[in-house]
């Protein structure tokens, strides 16, 4: 009988502990949560978006929207010249080797082409697939227009692998994609705003 | 020992009698891994006191009603749930910081101090002695991977958080801010210490 009391106790204690430590983690995520995805604008997306449309004349940060494509919401930063509206980017992610990839891609609205992509987040093995940051691949996307084919050449596409990181340059294929896909709602929504 | 147990004794005895990593040779993973700048040696030092103090705070206040044999199980979930706290504040206040530490904040959880700590002292003695206890490692903790950190800063790159601190035309040691010049810095520390706590 005791045995079995000793058991009930120390499931009941263990339960107790969790339940509490994940009320508290959950209030403080709710807590840090906007505070959180402010910094990540500021110290990632923001110098991101910078690269990609560094032509733009704006503050591209101030002119940043919300836009519902098929009920999900995009933030798309604007770049104007001489307050014309000439780019557009927004972020999108596709599956690297180690995680996924998230990519700021800047479309040129005037000439339909990739202003250029910057690498946001990744988990890629350092010096093989990390690789996918640097300008050296990035640039590769430039001025590509919308019509291209975002795969890899070995998968029928376009696109130069970088040599030992074809998933990785998979990824980021994968996530420009997606966003081609999205461009032509999200072209119409700024234009007319 | 029994007799000295007071606040002061508790809280001091992290600067030296028990200094770790160098007398308790403890939690020595982020003491090779993250103290390359002394700013990040200080910001890992702060995170682990914090997890520290208030992980031994709570294991004090609840200790008796954890069966002995799932303690190790609640004290682990205690700390990492104060780990994954201290993971999110400092992404919300302190960005670049955490970038830097990156996967070290989470591996807090397993750094052997803390749960050393809750089993050698908070799962034994009063709330407000094991607070002072947390406090007192933690900040010693916090001075050591100070003292490192600086060391292979400066060596290894001529700077001292980030400003230029050596004369000019100094060549920097870059090996002293990878792996090898990490424990090549402990291993000369230690053995200073060593030698004069031997004294």
């Amino acid at each position: 009988m005791s045995m079995q009391k000793d058991y009930i106790k120390m499931v009941v204690v263990l339960t107790a502990i969790a339940t509490v430590c994940g009320f508290l983690l959950a209030a403080v995520k709710d807590f840090t949560a906007a505070r959180i995805e402010q910094q990540i604008l500021v110290n990632v997306k923001g110098p991101a978006v910078l690269r990609v449309l560094d032509t733009s004349t704006n503050d591209l940060f101030a002119d940043r929207r919300e836009i519902t494509v098929e009920d999900r919401k995009y933030v798309v930063f604007v770049g104007k010249k001489e307050d014309k509206i000439w780019a557009a980017a927004f972020e999108s992610s596709g599956g690297g080797f180690g995680g996924d990839i998230g990519v700021m891609v800047g479309f040129n609205l005037e000439t339909d082409q990739l202003a250029g992509i910057g690498i946001l987040t990744h988990q890629e093995t350092p010096g093989l697939g990390a690789r996918v940051t640097e300008t050296s691949f990035t640039d590769r996307f430039k001025g590509k227009p919308i019509t291209t084919v975002f795969k890899v050449k070995k998968d029928g596409g376009e696109i130069d692998a970088l040599s030992g990181a074809t998933n990785s340059s998979r990824g980021v294929c994968e996530a420009i994609d997606k966003t081609i896909k999205l461009y032509p709602a999200i072209k119409k929504q700024v234009l007319e705003n | 020992m029994a007799t000295s147990k007071t606040l002061t004794h508790e809280f001091f005895k992290g600067f030296w009698e028990v200094l770790p990593p160098f007398r308790l040779v403890l939690g020595l993973c982020p003491t090779l891994a993250v103290t390359t700048m002394a700013e990040n040696g200080i910001g890992m030092g702060l995170a682990t006191t914090f997890v520290l103090v208030f992980s031994n705070i709570i294991i004090a206040s609840i200790k008796s009603i954890i069966p002995k044999k799932v303690r190790i199980a609640s004290y682990i979930m205690v700390i990492a749930t104060f780990v994954v706290i201290v993971e999110l504040m400092m992404k919300a206040y302190f960005y670049s910081i955490s970038e830097k530490l990156g996967i070290f904040i989470p591996l807090i959880v397993v750094n052997c101090i803390i749960l050393g700590r809750a089993e050698a002292f908070a799962s034994k003695n009063p709330i407000y002695l094991s607070a002072a206890d947390g406090l007192g490692i933690g900040l010693g903790y916090t001075m050591s991977l100070f003292l490192i950190s600086s060391i292979r800063e400066i060596l290894g790159t001529g700077m001292f958080f980030g400003m230029s601190v050596m004369w000019d035309g100094f060549e920097p040691f870059s090996f002293m801010v990878k792996a090898p010049g990490a424990f090549i810095c402990l291993g000369i520390l230690l053995a200073t210490i060593n030698r004069i706590a031997n004294k």
